[in-house]
């Protein structure tokens, strides 16, 4: 099959004008024919859920947690983009097209890219009417504030809860639906695999996770807004749940999997303490504006620390690194976090980590609590002022601005941070593969979609941030309703798709059987065990750097892992019942899969881009260094079987609009 | 440090429940309480028995998800912390900690310690939104909202949804939650023009899922992991009776 991402003819800017003039419709009669299923109620699969049944459709929505408000979106912190230009200060649908290409080290679709920042604005607008408290200046006007990479400031949030005031608006929407009756929402279910009825995607086999029951759902789409995979790292900031089983199940049926290698990891995390941990956490990647990343210049400091001999405090200044103030001068601490992460895995690597397992760096507030202390004191015409009495005032200043992330960080770690510096660390943060989708949002199953984090569509490969919830929001508010549209036209006269047909039956057996088999397995060791392990081979050869020979040695190590899986797996409980324990275990059989494919991705992608650093290509000074010529391409993955090598197919991307270049921070 | 849990056990609904008890050996201060829980429940599974159920997902303090009575307080015994986010340097090597699930009549145990909390998604069913369709709305700042509002209403919108006030009040009363979201619209004018039905319609489906009463103990405010204040509820209270008087 060959790949066809139905990118509408036409310039650039009116391409998806012209689509929506020309695209079919579904008359609202009609509408209330059809079925829709959603997998996964986060911001896109919430928003998509609300609008369908607001046109008209019926739809089912699923979700794995007690609620569809618990979906992961609820985590995120800094903000929103849009192009909305409120600050007058030059932005534009162009320039937030262009920023998130580049900030994508071009390997993003120009198309898809482009409706993304003309969606933008309509989004804030929809969140507002939704009742959204969006932070406002003291006129009553929407307040905005800058981000990593941009120029501009369009980054609009809720204080560091934007994710959380979203994702109850999308939520707020969908109960509005379910109260209407439109929506039937199936909280506590899995969803554990797709139908394909005469090659289209016709339903979902799911498991209530209460009582165990196996259960089939048909309808005329399956729309997957399931999220990303970040969790096949083990650790990761991902929620414990976050899972690839609904993509993957896609990707087994003929859903072509895109870019699975281009993984974010984000620098500011609170490093792991031990061998118990079981999630990281993030810190907003607003601390860097203020706060001062170093590492001891000295050997013999950072061991002497990492001994618990020494403290952070105790280096003088002249024997500290800054690492990214010396290595990039014109951005600082504020150069992307791709950068930013390797740079910190650097300096640890090369042995000036600074915690007990050496790998953490210093993220330090003090020169940030004096600047501030010094304007207080200038403000309140305190020349006199002791530099205790400027530190004391200092440190109000931060508190206000950052109070909740050092709360936050002082219950994680016990560490004081207004008097001692944090500790930091890069942790998994977010995919920007995906399931392989076209202009559409349809997968390579025909009738099958994937939406948000769970498509590889906008992001190239690294994202920028606050584009996370502006991409799922599009997506499930303003794409999928006009999109649909064009597949469901002909489904007009299908009526009700049965669920007695055999190959609803086989679906439901090959279910049936993994689960049983789990239960019966006579194993030793716990799913976490394996996955922990899973996630080491992960985080060592296909995480932060890459090179061919550790690719190769993880390919080997996942695959024997996997046998050892299924042979050695222990699942305690049983099926009919709530039992976690078999849920994880069906996620991590997937996840030992996927690892595989995105060792697989990154061996094949010879060369170095956004969150995919190979370490034989890289420029003289250690950066990224891109192979356009060979390497401008959408790397398209199909499913061959479990024992078989997946085919590679390549979708060439093709830039009329921007011009490419090598992206410096220096 | 070592640890002795005496945690509910209760296979479902519908069975009968009881305390059984687990040594936690080994464990770290830095471990999150779930991390310790875990960190048992591995144990449990190596000696061939069945793990301790809880509900947890994301476990940064934002989800909700996680809900747990610890020595009698819901979410332990810090101020302002979720489950996951309680460390386990809060214990000291030798106690005793109970683990229980929140106890409510509207919140029935699914398993150990994981509890229904559906009720709460019925009560936003019936109200809990703006009437606002998709491609509908005017721009985002045509309409002023003065920062005072917008920072109150935010603040009641930080609910997580966890249940932890029904769980700390001796009537199980959700007036709490119900106050926190019935504040945010009555406080933005996109709230406005369905606010007395919004009131009536929640306090209606909140009475019928077996909420208690309030009777002005405060106990959910001091235990609310996100802090939100006992003030909404007396909104709550002003708005209902406004709603009433008005005869919507």
């Amino acid at each position: 099959m060959t790949l066809n991402s139905k990118i509408p003819a036409g310039p650039l800017a009116t391409k998806w004008t012209d689509y929506k003039d020309h695209v079919r419709l579904v008359n609202p009669a009609n509408k209330r024919n059809i079925d829709v299923i959603i997998v996964g109620t986060g911001l896109a699969g919430a928003s998509a859920a609300a609008t369908l049944a607001e046109l008209g459709y019926n739809v089912k929505a699923f979700c794995f947690q007690d609620s569809p408000r618990r979906a992961h979106s609820i985590a995120a912190q800094g903000g929103i983009n849009a192009a909305k230009n409120y600050k007058n200060d030059g932005d534009s649908v162009f320039r937030l097209f262009y920023d998130t290409i580049k900030g994508g080290d071009y390997r993003a679709r120009e198309a898809n890219v482009h409706r993304l920042a003309e969606v933008s604005a309509s989004i804030i607008d929809q969140c507002v009417a939704q009742g959204v408290p969006f932070a406002r200046e003291y006129g009553g006007l929407l307040d905005n504030r800058s981000f990593g990479g941009v120029q501009v400031q369009r980054t609009f949030y809720a204080a560091g809860q934007t994710g959380q005031q979203l994702l109850l608006g999308a939520y707020s929407a969908l109960n509005r639906q379910i109260s209407l009756g439109k929506v039937k929402m199936y909280n506590r279910h899995e969803m554990m695999d797709v139908v394909q009825v005469n090659g289209k995607a016709r339903g979902i086999i799911a498991r209530n996770l209460i009582t165990g029951e196996i259960e089939r759902h048909s309808g005329h789409a399956v729309l997957l807004a399931s999220g990303g995979y970040g969790n096949v790292f083990f650790l990761s900031t991902n929620a414990m749940g976050s899972n690839v089983t609904a993509a993957w199940k896609a990707h087994k049926k003929g859903a072509y999997f895109g870019n699975p290698c281009f993984t974010q990891i984000h620098p500011t995390c609170i490093p792991v303490s031990g061998d118990h941990q079981s999630k990281l956490t993030l810190m907003s990647e607003s601390l860097r504006n203020d706060g001062r990343i170093w590492v001891p210049a000295k050997m013999e400091d950072a061991e002497a620390i990492r001994q618990g001999q020494k403290r952070g405090n105790d280096i003088p200044e002249a024997d500290r690194d800054y690492y990214l103030e010396r290595r990039y001068p014109s951005f600082g601490n504020l150069v992307p976090r791709d950068v930013a992460s390797r740079a910190a895995k650097e300096r640890c690597d090369a042995g000036f980590g600074v915690n007990n397992t050496g790998q953490a760096v210093f993220l330090d507030y003090a020169s940030a609590i004096m600047r501030y202390g010094k304007i207080e004191a200038n403000r309140l015409n305190m020349s006199d002022a002791t530099d205790a009495k400027i530190r004391e005032m200092g440190k109000a200043v931060v508190k206000e601005k950052y109070g909740n992330l050092f709360d936050m960080y002082m219950q994680i770690t016990g560490d004081n941070p207004y008097e001692t510096p944090m500790k930091i660390y890069p942790a998994v943060h977010y995919t920007m593969g995906g399931l392989w989708v076209d202009y559409n949002l349809m997968t390579t199953i025909e009738g099958c979609y994937a939406l948000g984090e769970a498509n590889f569509s906008d992001h190239g490969a690294n994202r920028l941030g606050a584009s996370a919830l502006m991409q799922g929001l599009a997506d499930g508010y303003f794409v999928i309703p006009y999109t649909i549209g064009e597949y469901l036209a002909d489904d007009i006269r299908t009526g009700a798709i049965s669920t007695d047909s055999a190959e609803f039956a086989e679906a439901e057996n090959a279910v049936r059987e993994r689960l049983n088999f789990f239960i019966s397995n006579n194993g030793s060791k716990s799913v976490d065990h394996f996955h922990r392990r899973l996630g080491k081979i992960m985080w060592d050869k296909c995480g932060m750097a890459r090179n061919a020979e550790g690719l190769a040695q993880a390919i080997t190590e996942i695959q024997a892992l996997r046998k050892e899986f299924w042979k050695d797996v222990k699942v305690p409980g049983d099926q009919n019942e709530f039992n976690p324990e078999l849920e994880k275990a069906g996620r991590v059989a997937d996840f030992l899969e996927l690892g595989e494919l995105m060792c697989r991705d990154a061996l094949n992608r010879n060369e170095s881009c956004g969150g995919h650093f190979r370490e034989e290509y890289q420029t003289e000074e250690g950066e990224a260094l891109r192979d356009d010529a060979n390497f401008a391409y959408v790397a398209a993955w199909e499913f061959k079987g479990e024992d078989a090598e997946p085919t590679l197919h390549k979708e060439e991307l093709v830039f009329e609009n921007v011009k490419l270049t090598q992206r410096s921070y220096k | 440090m070592n640890l002795t849990l005496k945690v509910w056990r209760q296979k479902n609904s519908k069975e009968k429940g009881q305390f059984e008890s687990y040594p936690a050996k080994d464990i770290s201060p830095d471990m999150s309480f779930l991390e310790m829980l875990d960190v048992v429940n591995e144990q449990i599974i190596e000696n061939g028995k069945e793990p301790i159920a809880f509900d947890h997902d994301c476990r940064e303090g934002i989800c909700g998800m996680c809900s747990l009575h610890i020595n009698g307080r819901a979410h332990g015994p810090l101020h302002g912390v979720t489950t996951c986010q309680l460390h386990m340097r809060s214990f000291s090597d030798g106690e005793e900690v109970t683990i229980e699930p929140w106890r409510a009549n509207a919140f029935p145990v699914v398993k150990d310690l994981a509890v229904d909390r559906s009720a709460f998604d019925r009560i936003q069913h019936a109200g809990g939104y703006v009437s606002v369709n998709t491609g509908a709305a005017r721009d985002a700042n045509e309409i002023l909202v003065p920062k005072q509002d917008a920072d109150e209403a935010f603040s009641a919108a930080t609910c997580i949804g966890c249940g932890a006030c029904v769980a700390a009040c001796k009537n199980s009363s959700a007036m709490l939650f119900v106050g926190a979201k019935v504040s945010q619209y009555a406080l933005l004018p996109q709230g406005q023009p369905e606010r007395e039905r919004r009131v009536v319609a929640m306090v209606n489906q909140m009475d019928a899922e077996g909420f208690g009463a309030c009777t002005n103990t405060g106990a959910c405010a001091a235990e609310c992991p996100k802090e939100i204040p006992l003030s909404v509820i007396a909104r709550l209270n002003r708005e209902f009776l406004r709603a009433s008087l008005i005869g919507k």
